[in-house]
Order: structure tokens, then sequence, then C-alpha cells
């Protein structure tokens, strides 16, 4: 696990300070952390409501509903509503009762486990589910107590059911909504009482694990949900960016706004003053709607200074990757492990090979917006966001104030996968709100959204590895060229330290080659590509580095394997003898792909010539975090080389699932994210600019390309763990490995095209 | 300043008219199911309906849609309940929601004419619309699922009339 994960232990000091509340007034019960160390009881809080800050976890209004404050985006995972159905397991209520809302960035809100309001890494459900179950807990042993206290019975004999408390030997009965009108809920419960509660164990469980309606889903067939596009401030102007035609690093040299002065409605262009590092020289038109916003824009003639990074292109960025990788002092070690120099020297056989994979977009389909809005001392945010606690630093410092003046309210994301995780997009909004004293919304045209884009990077990783005369891999040496992600967010916690000590490193490129796998006598360099680092600011794509890192280890595990004679399948599994370290993961990850391969029918269907099956197993997320995935794909390659996904089967150990039918949503979704950018999504560099600019020549899996698909969630009792990333992982090196199956062509660049199979065919 | 007749309503927009009709409807209208994903008729977000044809918003121009009836998602049904859109609470279809008005009412236009489509059928009419959660497979469930209610309901209206 990376240090971001060890923010724990400050997590944990704050919570010592704080009593958990509950309390009741005539606005209703209300529980959650005071931020006010030990000052306020249940009573005091809220007696004083103007005080009492509703940033809490969720509240029981006097007509019995539960409205869960959820402080994660919600990008269509539906973490708001698990989170109230967390909360709801424990505290007893019905499900009809529940509501979810959206937090602000209040600290208030932040993750109890990260310290920070952030959301990836498939680490919500994970890291809250524990909180929320104690709040829910908490909760139900206030309404019983007050209900105890009204029916004049001994609080052991109630039981909470579908928001009722009822007390079977006098038939006496209370609804929580008549508990909460009779205002008499008093009690807090500190810190060592809340960790005391005793929570249910899974036999007990009512909804954990039951498939509940989501509670956003309505309100997404009707057209009323809001994402941040939506938001109409009265009064509100709207900004259209113009950006550079060279990614990062052009200035603008100046701007003749004569045209535009002749579109109606137009108020101004505004060049930007972004000292955030989103990008440079861009500029942004006000008018009074999006569409003259929009012709303004065009009818801006700006003249740029191209900076540094104007001439290159994607075959720069990954020949300067090759260079580095040939250096012997390039890069940190993320692992150390033997002495792999060694090793090689002894091996029977000694395999090398090279595999890319291309710039991606993340392309949302809410295009990136953020509306701004000065009011008063209070600057207010408008937007979709990931990571409320970097994000809202970031606004502050494009409007030059401190961010604790900043409130960001939170919208639904149409769309995050990692985009959202970022701010680039408040910047004009402030900017602009600024220099015209309206509320400004600014909307990305899909054509800014592509080109500036935080991509995925482009990758090359060199892999080379040593067999002992049985065949069994000795010895593995792995470098990871890339852009670095999460170092440009300039957060020293969020970086790890490299083994050898050369300082830290970005684990969101390596992590994954951490595998399960026992080998001996294994290293894993991770190299910062600084030119791609400055040319292509690069982002965290849904599954971040195993989305490489993967497709590198399970295509080299299969080489391996037909290398020494074996079916790749059964050599994973000698791999995962679960000895030492991998002790635990390893069986699981076994486990799965046995699972995979049982209802794939691996090894069992005969296949017509130019079929072929491939399997792959994956760790992701982080090894700490990991959900144990396994794919068999099932491919059809025609002698031109054009692959036909005819299956993908899809095993995944979740630990604990609270809502199986989003699990299954969640795994569909990835792992056909996996497939569309195995084959369908590729963005390249030109003159410092991304050529792609819509969903004409970026293309994103479309209906039509969906092949049969079947899941399978084991889910074998450990903790929950994410479900939203593993998928994504697993699909390409599995599809590699089956196209190598079906032809004998082996890929080593994503996407797979079917230039590159036919290419690759044995004569 | 053109007057469209949305939703079964006239109402007057005070916007040129060469204005696309989508930012006519979110703006002027303020009515935001209408999305904006692409602006180059790509994606399908922004899916209405023009004299009952699935038009995308985003490359329709005000002048373009003088005197035709234009529905959005917001008019599709009157409480929401239209078969499609309780299909797509049946099969729990939106992740993130965004694209779901445009692939609604993308699906509603076919239903509307083809009320027992094959998954072929299905697949070649709303392929044009993107879903980037990849929701793909349970929109042609739930669009199955409106399809075999509709029936059922017309069928059950017919027998009806015929006793």
């Amino acid at each position: 696990m990376n240090t971001h994960v060890k923010v724990t232990s400050t997590a944990s000091a704050d919570l010592s300070r704080r009593s958990f509340l509950v309390g009741s007034a005539a606005a209703g019960l209300a529980l959650g952390y005071s931020a006010v160390p030990g000052m306020l009881g249940g009573d005091q809080a809220l007696a004083a409501p103007a005080s009492f800050d509703p940033s809490v976890w969720y509240s029981i209004a006097p007509d019995g509903l539960v409205t869960v404050t959820c402080g994660k985006a919600d990008m269509g995972q539906h973490i708001a509503s698990t989170m109230a159905q967390m909360v709801a397991e424990e505290l007893g209520s019905s499900w009809k009762d529940m509501r979810v809302q959206l937090a602000s960035n209040d600290p208030k809100f932040n993750d109890p486990v990260l310290g920070a309001q952030i959301t990836g890494g498939s680490w919500s459900t994970m890291m809250n589910f524990e909180a929320m179950s104690r709040a829910g807990a908490a909760g139900r042993m206030a309404l019983t107590d007050a209900a105890a206290k009204a029916m004049g019975v001994p609080a052991g004999e109630l039981i909470v059911r579908d928001s009722v408390i009822s007390h079977p030997k006098s038939k006496k009965s209370m609804t929580f909504a008549e508990i909460v009108k009779s205002g008499k809920i008093t009690r807090t419960f500190t810190p060592d009482e809340l960790k005391a509660i005793k929570l249910k164990t899974p036999d007990q469980y009512t909804l954990i694990g039951v498939s509940v309606p989501q509670l956003d889903i309505p309100s997404k067939t009707n057209g009323t949900a809001k994402f941040g596009i939506d938001v109409m401030l009265p009064g509100m102007a709207y900004g259209k960016i113009i950006t550079p035609p060279v990614r990062y690093g052009a200035t603008v040299k100046s701007v003749d706004d004569s045209a535009a002065k002749k579109v109606p409605g137009f108020i101004k262009a505004v060049t930007l003053d972004d000292k955030t590092g989103s990008t440079t020289g861009w500029v942004v038109a006000v008018a009074n709607t999006y569409a003259n916003a929009a012709k303004a824009a065009a009818a801006l003639k700006i003249s740029y200074d191209g900076g540094p990074n104007a001439k290159l292109s994607s075959q720069s960025l990954l020949d300067e990757a090759k260079r580095l990788q040939a250096l012997d002092d390039s890069g940190q070690f993320f692992v150390k492990d033997g002495d792999t120099a060694a090793a090689f020297g002894t091996a029977a056989k000694v395999l090398e090979a090279e595999y890319t994979t291309s710039i991606n977009i993340h392309a949302p389909l809410e295009p990136m917006n953020a509306t701004a809005e000065f009011k008063g001392d209070i600057l207010h945010i408008y937007s979709g966001n990931q990571f409320a606690t970097r994000s809202g630093a970031i606004a502050a410092g494009a409007a030059g104030i401190d961010p604790k003046f900043v409130v960001m309210h939170q919208m639904w994301l149409g769309g995050g996968f990692g985009r959202r995780l970022d701010a680039d997009m408040m910047v004009p909004a402030v900017q602009a709100a600024k220099a015209v004293g309206k509320p400004v919304k600014v909307i990305y045209s899909r054509e800014n959204d592509m080109t500036m884009d935080y991509s995925r990077p482009l990758t090359f990783q060199k892999v080379k590895a040593g067999l002992d005369a049985d065949g069994k891999l000795i010895a593995l040496n792995h470098d990871v060229v890339s852009a670095w992600p999460t170092k440009r967010w300039g957060i020293p916690d969020f970086l790890s330290p490299s083994v050898d000590k050369k300082g830290p490193l970005d684990a969101f490129t390596v992590n994954g080659a951490d595998f399960f796998y026992s080998v001996p006598n294994h290293n894993v360099r991770a190299i910062l590509n600084e030119m791609a680092h400055n040319a292509t600011p690069s982002g965290q794509l849904r599954s971040v580095a195993p989305g490489w890192t993967f497709w590198a280890v399970e295509s080299m595990i299969d080489e391996l394997a037909h290398a020494a004679g074996k079916d790749p399948a059964q050599y994973r599994i000698a791999l995962l003898d679960g000895k030492g370290k991998n002790d635990g993961g390893a069986q699981r990850l076994r486990n799965t792909l046995l699972a995979a391969m049982g209802m794939a029918g691996y090894g069992a269907t005969k296949l017509p010539k130019g079929e072929g099956m491939g399997v792959a197993c994956v760790s992701s997320q982080e090894r700490a975090t990991a959900s144990w995935t396994a794919c068999v794909a099932h491919v059809a390659v025609s002698p031109s080389g054009e692959v036909k996904v005819k299956k993908l089967t899809v095993a995944t150990d979740v630990g604990t699932q609270v809502h199986p039918d989003n699990i299954r949503a969640q795994v569909e979704g990835a792992a056909l994210w996996g497939l569309s950018l195995a084959m369908y999504e590729k963005a390249t560099l030109k003159d410092g600019g991304i050529e792609q600019t819509n969903f004409d020549t970026y293309k994103p899996l479309r209906m039509s390309q969906v092949p049969e698909i079947a899941i399978n969630v084991i889910a074998n009792g450990d903790k929950a763990t994410g479900v939203g990333e593993p998928a994504v992982t697993v699909v390409a090196p599995a599809l590699g490995n089956a196209i190598f199956n079906a032809c004998g062509a082996r890929v080593r660049a994503l996407p797979i095209t079917a230039e590159a199979v036919k290419a690759n065919m044995k004569a | 300043m053109p007057n469209l007749n949305i939703n079964g309503r006239n109402m007057s927009v005070e916007a040129p008219a060469d204005t696309p009709l989508l930012w006519a409807i979110r703006e002027q209208l303020q009515m935001t199911g209408t999305k904006f994903g692409c602006g180059a008729g790509l994606c399908g977000a922004c899916t209405v309906h023009v004299n009952g044809e699935a038009v995308r918003s985003c490359q329709t121009l005000l002048s373009d849609v003088a005197g035709k009836k234009i529905t959005t998602i917001e008019g599709l049904s009157a409480k929401g309940d239209h078969p499609l859109q309780k299909a797509w609470i049946a099969e729990q279809v939106p992740q993130c929601g965004y694209c779901q008005s445009g692939q609604i009412m993308q699906a509603a236009s076919l239903l509307a004419k083809n009320p027992n489509p094959s998954k072929d059928e299905v697949v070649a009419h709303m392929d044009g619309n993107l879903c980037r959660c990849m929701t793909y497979s349970r929109i042609q469930k739930a669009i199955m699922r409106a399809a075999s209610e509709m029936r059922t309901a017309s069928n059950a209206g017919t027998e009806r009339r015929a006793t």
C-alpha cells in the first residue's frame, strides 16, 4: 500500500479529538463527528443549530426519512446508495425511507481512512464500511434508548426493524419518526464507545448482500438528476475555452477580439493567469449564452508561442522512453527481491520483450465544466469532482484567496473515470467570474475536453525473464517508463519511498508489477519519462497503473509458459504457490482463475481453427487493496488479422458483496472498458498536441462491439474490496493471449490492431 | 423570436434562429434533461424527438424545427412512467446516467415504429448512442422488456375492446 493510505494515523488522531454526536431536536436526529473537540453534547449542538454544521453522515427527519450525506463523488458507481445501504443495515431503517445527498467540501466529510475527500482506487466501500456501519449502529442504539424510556420497557427487549422499534411482550411499538418527533433522543458516544459497539455478523445481515434499488436511478431516467453542467444561477454568464494547439507549454502572445466583439452577447475574452499547472496559454470567451460564447471563441484571433513541446510526437515520447530504459541508472526500484543479475547468469533460458500502451483519453460523456460565483467573501464552485480537498485549493489559487473561503457544491458526475480528480475546469470559471463580476459557467467543448485531457500516459515496458531447466520462472526484471500522473499533484503523501532509497516514486505507475506470483529474484523499476511528463500532463484513468503493468506481466507470463511448453493457466497456478509474502492473496487469485476457467470451459472445449482462449489474472488495484480477478477471453481471428471477441468470462473475488447487482454492473462496465482500451481507443500526439478531437477519431466501444460476457462474483466473506476498476486491467492481456492461441501472433502494443496481428502471424 | 412547440406547449425562445436546439432547450427553457456530449452528432446524448423522429438536438437549428412538435425526456411521459423509463428502473440501467436521456429518447423512437424489434434491430438503432459507463447490455435488456410490456398492454387493450 502506498503512503497515501497511511494517512490513517493522522485521521485516527483527528477522530480521537472528536466525539460522535447523537442528538435530537425539532429539526430531526443528526449523527456525525463534531469538529469541536469535546465541547458539544448532543443537546447543546442541536439547541444551537447555527453552530452545528450540517456536515454529518446522516440525519433522520421528523417524517422518518433518513438522509445520508455521501462524502464520495458518485460517478455512476452508486456509492451514495451504497453508503446509505451500509448505514441502513445497522440503523434498522427501511430502505424506502433512505435518501442521499452529496457532501460539500467541509473537512468533516473527509474519508475516515484517507483523511481527505478523494474518490478513486476502488477504495470507497472498503474504507467506509466500518465508519458507516458504526454510525448506523450508534443511531439505532440512541433511538432504542429513547424508545425504551418512552415505552417504559428495558432497551434490551426491543426489536428494531424497518424503521420501527417494537416491544413484542407488551406489543408496544414506535416508528423512527415518532421517536424523532418526541425530541427526546440524547446520547453521545466517545470514540472508545463507538469503537466498542458490536456490529452485526454477516449471518445477521438483512440489507448487505441484497440488491436494493439504487436511490439515484429514477432521477437518471427522467432528466431530473442534476449534473455540474445543469447548474443554473441567476444572472449567470457562460464561458467557452480556447486551448492552444500544444497540450502544454504554449503561451499566448496576443488576443485580437475585434471580430468576437461583433458577436451578440459577447462580454469579454479573459486570458487565464493559471499558476496551478493545469495547462498553459488558454483563454476563455465569456458571453450571455453558451452558443454565443462558442461563436465568440471561434472569432477570437489568438497567436501563440508554441513553447518547448511544440515539436513532440508520440514517437518522440516512445523514443525517449526507450533511451531512458536502456540506461542502467534510470529510475527507482519499486521491488527488489533477490539478485536477478546472478539468477540470469544461471538461467537455462532468458526471454526479453517490450510492451507498449498508447495515450488514452478519459472522455466522460459529460464534458468538463464548472460554475463559479463570488458571494461576499465566499467563492462557490458547482462542479462534479473527485478530489474536493485538492480542487478547492486549486479554485482558491485561481481566485487568489485562502482555500477556507471556497465552498464546493458537489453534483452528480456524468462519468469520472479519474478525469474529475483534476480541477482545471475551475480555473477559467473562477477567473472569468472574477473578470466579469457575474457567476460564470464554463463548459468545455468535446474538442477542448479531448485535447486537454490528463491522459493515461503512453507507456513503455521492458520485461526480461529467466527460466531454469524445468521452465520455472527464477528471475524477472520489469522496467516501467511513463509520465508520472500522481507526481503532478505535488502532494508528497501520494508518492512512495523507493526500495533503493533514491527518493520517492509514483507507485501509481507500477502498482500491479508487485504481483502475487512467487519469483525469487524480482526487480521492478519505475522510470519517469520527463519529456512525456512535461508534454502530456497525465492523469489517473480508470485502473491507473494496473491497466498497463498487467498488460506486460500477464502477456509475458504467457510467453514464458509457451517457452516452457506448459499450459499458460497451469503455469500461473504453479506460480501462485502462496509462499511467504504471497500467502493468502495467491490462493485467492488461483481460486478465482480456476473459477473463470471452469465457467469458460477452458481446456475442455474443442475450438475450431482460428479460435483461441486466453487467460489472465490480476491483483488490481494495489497489492494491499486487491480484488482478485481473472478473465478467459475467447476470440476468433481471421487470416487478415481481424479479431472477433466472442466471449469474455470474468471471475472476481470481492470479499463481501454489499450490492451484488451493482458489483455485476461495475465489473461488466470495467471489463468493457478493458476491451475498449485493448482494441478501439488510441490517442496520438503530433506537433505537441493531441490529434483526436471527437468521437469520430477517438472511438470508445459502442453497442455493436459488445461481446457475450459472463461474470462470476465470489464473496469469500473477507472484507469488502473494490469493483470499479480491477476488471479493466485483466481483459487486454487475456485477449492478447487468446489471439496467440488462435493464430500464433503475439501482439505487444495496445490497442491491438488487425495489422499488428497479421504482421505477427507465423507464415 | 422563434416559437417552439415543445412537450405539447408553445414557447417563445429568446435566441437567434441559428442557435442549436440543444442550447435553447437547456438554457432558454431551462430543461436540462437533454445533455450536451459532443456537439457533432457523434454520441447521441442530446437526442430529442422532432415530429416523432429521434434527432440530435446539437445538430438541429431553431430554424429547422419551426412548426414542428418537439419532445424531450421531460415530456416523454407525464410522470416518468413511459414503459422504457419503467424498464430502465427495473433493469437498473443507469450508472452515471448522463447519456440515458438520449438513450431512452432514441429507444422510444424505435418502439413507436417497431413494437417487436429483434436484438440486431435494437443494436442497429442504438449504435449511435455512446455510453461511456458501458451499460449497453442492460440498455438492450430494458428495451426488450419495455417492448414486451407495451405489446402486452396493447394486446390487453385490443381484447378489452373486442369484448
